[in-house]
């Protein structure tokens, strides 16, 4: 789960990560009250989950109260990359001397955290990996042992940080380090960190994910969750424990399994056909769950067919009819559906649709090749 | 003949009692795997099965009693990291995790403590594995296989019973079929496996089955191009998948432009790996 930079820059604050003085707002009065109250040059940033803000006008400098209402004004109303802008935090305007980069990921080879900086900062730390891969400097943390003093000055001198800045630093990446782990994160930057024109390090930018797996533990940071970057039928699909991903296709897809389901939009690919989504129902999906993939597939008006495949390993494949039959009883689709039940009680699953005027295929092969033709409008 | 588990295991079931638990120790009893022991917290001293499996609250307590030397995990993702701990410390040396959604740091910590302690993990996020006839320890259903000489290994679950299926249906048997799990750490990699099989006198083909996410699958096709003799035949789940999203597996994520399909084909086909279109077209890229 991503969080808003002003959501990780709350954490750093937390975890004693000095940040420029700031607030958020959610109208331009309110953007003008906190740059009167700051009383100096602001920067209106928009809050968005997607990069390139900053390319798209989404953060602006503003002189004056005034300004700032106008640019927030301007900000609230806009769009980036098909998000709307709601939220623009407004912090004092910092001069900066030097950008830098520092950040925690997950490598996943090397079994362990990263820690990652960079003398060049501000851009986004895949393009200095792909054109300057000798600017970042690595130190992995074994995750027993957590973080060492001496990784932090390993990564100070690797970027030719002024030694007079190292304590600071030091202290900067520890505090980072206990945020990565006490929160659970799977990616935890700083991008940049300056060295202000007061000669400081603060944290002008930051990103944090949560590793999902986590959110169970972590109540207060699952409630920052914002659903507004989510499609609805991706919100829907977590109350029912299924997961759900919308694509620009055609042919609807439920399955039982993850592997499966991407072999399964792969094989409509293969076969002509392009996959509307990714839907895994999960290992003894019941009927309700049934029930409600369905309508969520259901619920994008791209879906010109539906592709049910299910290899019945603990799922039972009679649940799953029930399931599929209980949904047909509440949504009437208009669009043929393939249905392919494989494995524990596939027949008497077969036997409880024979009725429902679906086409049915015995392999994989045949179920895609179905689906493609159904959604040209093919007869069969 | 098999990698890792045969009809010499002698399982422990960690989470014995609960839902998950009591319905696949009866599928593997059902098998005739030979599972000597439950453990289930504050459950020690029943029994399950008709009174045939004893229960234990520790699993120290269950090896030093039962001999058990394999371990197979049904706990709920808060416990798990416990279970292996437990495990671990208790001198089983191969433990086989099917609990989902342990959050990545706990398993970085797991996987450090266990390679310390040279205990061989396979997964967590995983189906199991299973050989054919002999034994099998996990969810992998018993019917969709049979003995044969292929070996199977695979980041997926329903999508390997597809495999094994397919395989099955035109008379192909196999090995051992490992499911390593989905996650971004597991305790069992490709390379791992495919040393095993290498070695196996019973395996004479393997076939793998990789996804989207991370590197795994080109560490393994230089292994495979440099090292093994047996031919491998290969399938990677997530063409379609878009960049950026996670794919149901936590580990099954395009990041930063790397861990795409389209890479890790290009990788097999470079390491003369025979890359099958779909699940189906497996059986006869075998032959």
């Amino acid at each position: 789960m991503k969080l808003h930079e002003y959501q990780s820059k709350q954490i750093f604050t937390r975890y004693g990560i000095p940040i420029p003085r700031g607030r958020l707002a959610t109208t331009a009065v309110e953007a003008k009250q906190i740059a009167e109250e700051l009383a100096c040059r602001v920067v209106i940033k928009s809050q968005v989950l997607v990069g390139g803000r900053g390319k798209a006008g989404g953060v602006r400098l503003a002189k004056s109260p005034k300004e700032a209402e106008e640019l927030a004004t301007a900000i609230l109303g806009m769009e980036i990359k098909g998000l709307p802008v709601r939220k623009v935090l407004v912090d004092e305007a910092v001069t900066i001397n030097k950008e830098i980069y520092l950040g925690i990921t997950n490598d996943r080879a090397a079994l362990r955290p990263v820690m990652m900086a960079s003398s060049s900062g501000g851009v986004e730390i895949e393009e200095v990996a792909k054109n300057s891969p000798e600017k970042i400097i690595k130190v992995y943390i074994d995750p027993m042992l957590g973080f060492c003093d001496y990784q932090a000055r390993d990564l100070a001198s690797g970027i030719d940080l002024p030694k007079n800045h190292w304590r600071a630093f030091g202290n900067i990446a520890h505090s980072l380090w206990q945020a990565f782990t006490q929160c659970d994160a799977t990616l935890a930057e700083i991008n940049p960190l300056v060295i202000s024109g007061d000669n400081h390090l603060l944290a002008l930018d930051g990103k944090i994910v949560i590793d999902d797996n986590a959110l169970p533990r972590h109540p207060d940071l699952a409630d920052m969750r914002d659903l507004d970057v989510e499609a609805p039928a991706e919100i829907e699909a977590r109350k029912y424990d299924l997961s759900y991903i919308k694509l620009d296709g055609h042919i609807g897809c439920m399955v039982n399994g993850a592997g499966l389901a991407m072999a399964t939009m792969d094989i409509i690919k293969y076969f002509g056909g392009s996959p509307a989504n990714f839907l895994d129902i999960g290992g003894g999906a019941g009927a309700e769950k049934v029930a409600a993939a369905l309508r969520i597939i259901l619920s994008d008006s791209n879906v010109k067919a539906i592709l049910i495949n299910i290899f019945g390993g603990i799922t039972r494949c009679d649940e799953v009819a029930r399931g599929i039959l209980s949904a047909l009883a509440e949504v009437k689709p208009n669009v043929p559906m393939v249905v392919r039940l494989v494995g524990m009680n596939a027949e008497e699953g077969r036997r409880l649709l024979s009725d429902a005027h679906m086409l049915t295929a015995e392999t994989l092969v045949e179920a895609a090749q179905k689906a493609v033709a159904a959604a040209k409008g093919e007869a069969q | 003949m098999s990698i890792l588990i045969n009809k010499n295991t002698r399982l422990l079931v960690q989470g014995i009692t609960g839902h998950e638990g009591l319905f696949h120790t009866q599928q593997m009893a059902d098998y005739n795997t030979n599972v000597v022991a439950g453990v289930s917290l504050g459950h020690g001293g029943e029994w399950v099965l008709g009174d045939k499996i004893p229960v234990f609250d520790s699993v120290k307590v269950a090896r030093e009693v039962t001999g058990a030397n394999v371990s197979v995990i049904f706990v709920p993702a808060r416990n798990a990291s416990d279970a292996m701990y437990e495990a671990a410390d208790a001198g089983i040396p191969l433990i086989v995790c099917i609990t989902e959604r342990i959050p990545v740091f706990d398993m970085m910590r797991v996987r450090e403590y266990l390679d310390q302690k040279k205990v061989r993990l396979v997964g967590p996020n995983c189906p199991g594995l299973i050989t054919a006839g002999e034994s099998k320890v996990g969810i992998i259903p018993g019917n969709i296989t049979m003995p044969g000489n292929v070996g199977v290994v695979s980041r997926s679950g329903t999508l390997t019973y597809e495999v094994l299926y397919a395989l099955k249906k035109v008379g192909m048997g196999t090995s051992t079929c490992i499911g390593i799990g989905g996650d971004p750490i597991i305790g069992t990699n490709f390379i791992d496996v495919l040393e095993m099989f290498e070695a196996d006198p019973h395996t004479d083909k393997v076939v793998m089955i990789g996804e989207i996410g991370g590197n795994d699958e080109e560490m393994a096709a230089e292994y495979i191009a440099n090292t093994m003799t047996k031919p491998v035949v290969g399938f990677i789940a997530g063409q379609t998948a878009p960049a950026g999203k996670r794919m149901g597996h936590a580990g099954a994520i395009i990041e930063g432009g790397s861990g795409s399909a389209a890479e890790k084909i290009k990788a097999f086909e470079a390491a003369g790996i025979r890359v099958a279109h779909h699940p189906e077209e497996i059986p006869e890229l075998l032959n």
